[in-house]
């Protein structure tokens, strides 16, 4: 018999602030050990859900619920978010926001002070702690020393001292590097095996999570649960593509070669799926079928950057001697470890901060002593967070920016301003303030601002963190138009299967260095530089791996295929 | 909680705040040519969270943050740093009366938020910053005046533009109860 | 961007005491020197300090950009003062002693001089004790320093919180101005005043908005990790008194004594050399 830790009946809630209920009639329970995971797209209430479960809601966000929901036994209308704290543990997707300590020491045994705990007892305990996490010998390092990876795992230290029976994790790995976002899963697993711990995780890069394995997958869609289900049964269906979550790559990649997925084929996790003589064959069978897609052909050079180097103090250097060319209407990927130097880059390039050495050309002609404004008008650079750049509250009024600081006509603003606004998608929003918008629609206001400018070359940073597949795609589709009418596009990301699928070249960066410029699928051949830039390789390879065909064009097969049948 | 404790959100706040005063009035400071007196716009941001957050988290936000810009120059000045708190308290009691929380902000808001900093900033820069200038440090009386009214008419003026033009910002980003509905 | 002051680690006997401690002595130091305006007092509470400073083994140059800075600012004050009003000396010293008449009414007294030698010490004899504050402090033991001189703990912990957030905060402004600036907002171009001002408002509203960003994210992390739940609470980085710390709070309150003692002897808070 297992014990119920948490369960919801039909319960509903809503915001003070919204006309309709966030969440709908949802019913849950959830035993002691289990490992869950929520999916759901950007909106549909994830977050609402956990919020319920610590306490957050509707101590911090007041609305009005129905239903019951009680956690570890206790009914949670009238308990205190800190009741409920003793039973559920959070680790929210904001790690700067969350390390509140001065130094690791302070931030892990933060809830131990606050419960009084003697000074003695509170270092051993915070040492055992960090030892846990492998984190003691950074004890004194404040937040800005630390990796996002290493930031994450003192937030995970930080409620973990406390024995509790719930850990919920919000997106852990939104912000991680692929091999970061791998360590922390695999600490997460470790930890919930030892203490056995119940363990909930919303996250957006599934495939990512499921590394852990599973023995759940909830599915929500505009605040229901629409499927409760095992991972294999799940991803036999179809309802992960309905809902538009995007499934593990190596599913798809049976789906489309026509395999007939079985609940019982060990579905949930690609270490314990067995290929059979049957599957390689029909993936083998697909291979040859498909004919190689077209390359395109080289165009003029548009950028190039020599022996650049900077450091943003004096004791070390955060570039080191860059140096590469960018072609006319290419569409790069920049990619490596946390902390590695690639926004940095970006921010060089746009004079954002001024380098050490080296040369900055576009277009033949020198600009490393352009100011910020000149060069804007040939590079936009959308930032990784868009509410550092929104400086109005209104949509238009937040594009038309730039145009009326140049003094154009009013006429001619609002013809500009609307063209963009079409093609962003965002041109029936006009009028609305941005607060309204959702993170992802707020990221496309950035980019309309930056492309009222008509700039040739677009560097985004982290265009896709915590987006889910639909925005994901439809936000892709539009880049790659831009791409087509020829604006060169560059950018930043974490998600291999987005550099695999929309780019044809990638720079590799760590520690500072640009150690590789290569074509993706070339990338992913070489395991030393994988290990380096602290990368992953996605699930296709070890398909790919096992059907015994040549990786490379079998993912190049894949994605051109993929592309079709997604429009 | 006690109904007299400070919420953690105010506690947040006032860290907040203190930090947002010091890195606007530690790096964003525009020399004006008396002595000792800069244009300060974090006095505009000190007014905002005042507004929205009340007098407890201005009094504070403005000591705490002031005493921060003060050591980091080396020493504490400590009668102009009394009077940031003392305009972080008065701007800090227009929140009963401008309500931006629900997102007007119209004519009355306007005025009252005006009202609110001009005497903030009179009471701080003619009257309290001029006079411990004189008990602590015997200083002539027309210079701190002088001193004082410079100060006040500056901070009076960047406040109104700046914290006006934000306040009005920031209220079309509230959102009423029940306001918000999916429309195409 | 100006160098800031903070802490720097270093062995010495100073660096050793609590922060409680430095904080206490800080104030109280401060409070000495704010009531009396005797100059044989200021003139010990300087050398003392400065012999304190000697002993935290902190070297000059670490804090030459102080210095200079806080030397321009007291030169221009005096600056300030003469001009506003050359009698001041003669106004609280009773008799007038010319050195030689500048102008209009402008007159060089040695009354006048040393009023202004005795305010410049008055702003000196904290410098030494404010740095050390300053320098040999761990920030880290700020917040638990005030809780243990009895400033109540959530108050304690806001200062802890804009200690941890300068640094972002920082960060925040520099990338928002940037981002500004690439959309052709500039505040260092000699706009007008008007523009300038306006300016700063469209690159102070992300910020704004961010840092209210910033306070839910913080005030729901700490609530749920308990924040608040009792009347007490306990620090990791607190320490407790030694005897070395006694010591030096003893000194703290002598010289809290002495210079009230020496001031205020004659009913005076001016030393006055000239009656
Ligand atoms: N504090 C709030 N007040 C009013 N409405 C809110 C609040 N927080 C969230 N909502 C609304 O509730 C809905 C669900 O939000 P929630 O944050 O739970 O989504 P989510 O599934 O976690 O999405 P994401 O994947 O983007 O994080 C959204 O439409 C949002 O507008
Ligand atoms: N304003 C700054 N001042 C000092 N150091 C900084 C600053 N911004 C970034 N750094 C440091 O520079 C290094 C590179 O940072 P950068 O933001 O370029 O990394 P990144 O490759 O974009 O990482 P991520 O993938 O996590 O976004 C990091 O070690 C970071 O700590
Ligand atoms: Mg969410
Ligand atoms: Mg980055």
């Amino acid at each position: 018999m297992q014990e119920t830790l948490i369960s919801f009946e039909h319960f509903t809630f809503q915001y003070r602030a919204q006309s309709e209920p966030t969440l709908y009639d949802i019913n849950l329970t959830i035993n002691k050990g289990e490992r869950v995971i929520i999916v759901g797209a950007s909106g549909c209430g994830k977050s609402t859900l956990a919020h319920c479960l610590n306490g957050l809601i509707p101590y911090s966000y007041p609305g009005h619920s129905e239903g019951k929901l009680s956690v570890c036994g206790i009914e949670a209308k009238n308990s205190s978010i800190f009741e409920l704290s003793q039973f559920v543990g959070t680790v929210l997707q904001d790690t700067d926001g969350q390390f509140i300590g001065m130094t690791v020491l302070e931030d892990i045994a933060f809830s131990l002070e606050n419960d009084c705990v003697p000074k003695e007892e509170m270092l051993d305990r915070t040492r055992e702690e960090a030892l846990k996490v492998h984190l003691l010998d950074k004890m004194k390092a404040s937040p800005h020393e630390l990796s996002g990876g290493q930031k994450q795992r003192v937030s995970m230290a930080g409620v973990l001292i406390n024995r509790i029976p719930v850990l919920l994790f919000d997106e852990p790995l939104a912000n991680l590097d692929p091999a970061a976002g791998k360590a922390a899963v695999e600490l997460i697993d470790e930890i919930q095996k030892k203490s056995d711990t119940t363990v909930i995780i919303i996250e957006h890069r599934l495939e990512d999570a499921l590394h852990m394995g599973a023995d759940r997958i909830i599915l929500m869609e505009d605040g229901r649960i629409i499927c409760d289900t095992t991972p294999s049964v799940l991803f036999a269906g179809d309802r992960l593509l309905k809902a538009g979550i995007r499934e593990p790559l190596y599913i798809t990649a049976m789906k489309y070669a026509g395999i007939d997925l079985k609940p019982e084929m060990k579905l949930q996790r690609i270490q314990e799926l067995e290929l059979t003589k049957e599957i390689k064959d029909g993936i083998r069978s697909w291979y040859y079928n498909q004919s190689p897609p077209r390359k395109a052909e080289k165009s003029a050079n548009l950028l190039s950057v020599d022996e650049l180097s900077f450091g943003y103090t004096e004791e070390k250097m955060n570039l080191n001697r860059i140096g590469f060319t960018v072609r006319n209407g290419e569409m790069i990927s920049i990619v490596g470890k946390n902390g590695a130097g690639k926004s940095t880059l970006a921010k060089l390039l746009c004079g954002f901060e001024k380098s050490d050495s080296g040369s900055i050309t576009l277009k033949g002609k020198e600009i490393s002593e352009d100011t910020i404004k000149e060069r804007a008008q040939f590079i936009g650079y959308v930032m990784q967070n868009p509410n550092q750049m929104i400086s109005k509250p209104m949509i238009f009024d937040e594009v038309a920016l730039s145009l009326r600081v140049r003094k154009l006509s009013e006429e001619d603003i609002t013809e500009r301003v609307h063209r963009v606004l079409k093609k962003c998608g965002l041109y029936e929003f006009r009028k609305w303030p941005v607060s309204a918008l959702s993170y992802g629609q707020k990221k496309r206001v950035t980019i309309a601002s930056i492309l009222v400018q008509e700039p040739e070359i677009l560097i985004l940073d982290e265009p896709t963190a915590g987006q889910d597949f639909r925005h994901y795609t439809e936000f892709m589709e539009f880049l790659k138009e831009l791409n087509g009418h020829g604006i060169t596009v560059m950018m930043i990301t974490h998600d291999m299967h987005l550099m695999l699928e929309y780019t044809e070249r990638t720079f590799v960066f760590a520690d500072g260095e640009m150690i590789a410029d290569t074509t993706p699928s070339a990338l992913f051949s070489n395991r030393e530089l994988i290990g380096r830039a602290s990368l992953k390789e996605t699930s296709l390879f070890w398909i790919a791996e096992q059907a015994e065909i040549p990786a490379e064009q079998f993912i190049e097969k894949f994605i051109a295929y993929d592309r079709q049948v997604r429009n | 909680m006690g109904k007299n404790q400070l919420s953690i959100k105010s506690i947040v706040a006032i860290g907040i705040g203190a930090a947002l005063f010091f890195v606007l009035g530690r790096f964003v400071a525009i020399p004006s040519p008396i002595p000792n007196t800069t244009i300060n716009i974090q006095y505009a941001i000190l007014g905002l969270f005042g507004v929205i957050f009340g007098p407890v988290v201005g009094v504070l936000a403005g000591l705490i943050g002031h005493i921060l810009i003060d050591l980091s120059w080396g020493s504490p000045w400590w009668s102009w740093i009394i009077a940031s708190a003392v305009y972080g308290l008065i701007i800090g009691f227009s929140s009963k009366y401008v309500k931006v929380e629900e997102g007007s902000f119209g004519k009355k808001e306007i005025i009252g938020f005006n009202v609110c900093q001009i005497i903030g900033h009179a009471a701080a820069w003619i009257v309290v910053a001029p006079v411990l200038d004189i008990l602590i440090y015997s200083e002539p009386v027309n210079k701190v005046f002088a001193q004082g009214a410079f100060a006040a008419i500056s901070n009076i003026v960047s406040t109104a533009i700046v914290g006006t033009i934000l306040l009005a910002a920031y209220a079309k980003t509230r959102t009423g109860a029940g306001s918000l509905k999916k429309e195409d | 961007m100006a160098a800031i002051l903070s802490y720097i680690e270093r062995e010495s006997v100073i660096h050793k005491l609590t922060g409680t401690t430095k904080l206490i002595f800080f104030i109280f130091w401060s409070i000495a020197a704010m009531v009396t305006y005797d100059t044989r007092v200021l003139i010990v509470m300087f050398f003392t300090g400065c012999l304190l400073f000697y002993v935290s083994r902190l070297k000059w140059t670490e804090i030459r950009f102080a210095l200079i800075f806080m030397f321009v600012l007291m030169a221009i004050n005096m600056v300030g003062i003469f001009l506003f009003s050359p009698e001041q000396g003669v106004e609280i010293y009773q008799t007038r002693h010319v050195l030689i008449h500048l102008f209009w009414r402008y007159t060089v007294t040695i009354e006048q001089l040393f009023y202004m030698f005795n305010f410049m010490m008055k702003y000196m004899a904290v410098i030494p004790v404010a740095l050390l504050f300053i320098l040999a402090t761990n920030p880290s033991e700020f917040a638990a320093s005030l809780a243990g001189i009895g400033v109540n703990y959530r108050i304690a912990y806001a200062v802890a919180i804009a200690l941890r957030y300068i640094p972002d905060v920082q960060k925040d402004f520099r990338e928002i101005s940037q981002a500004q600036q690439a959309r052709g907002i500039d505040l260092s171009k000699k706009d007008s005043f008007m523009d300038r001002m306006k300016n700063s408002s469209a690159i102070l509203f992300p910020l704004v908005l961010a840092s209210l960003h910033r306070i839910e994210v913080i005030s729901n992390a700490m609530e749920l990790r308990g924040f608040g739940k009792m009347k007490k609470r306990t620090w990791i980085v607190g320490r407790k008194l030694s005897a070395r710390d006694y010591i030096a709070l003893v000194m703290a309150v002598m010289t809290v004594v002495f210079s009230m003692v020496v001031t205020f002897y004659d009913g005076s808070r001016f030393y006055n050399p000239f009656l």
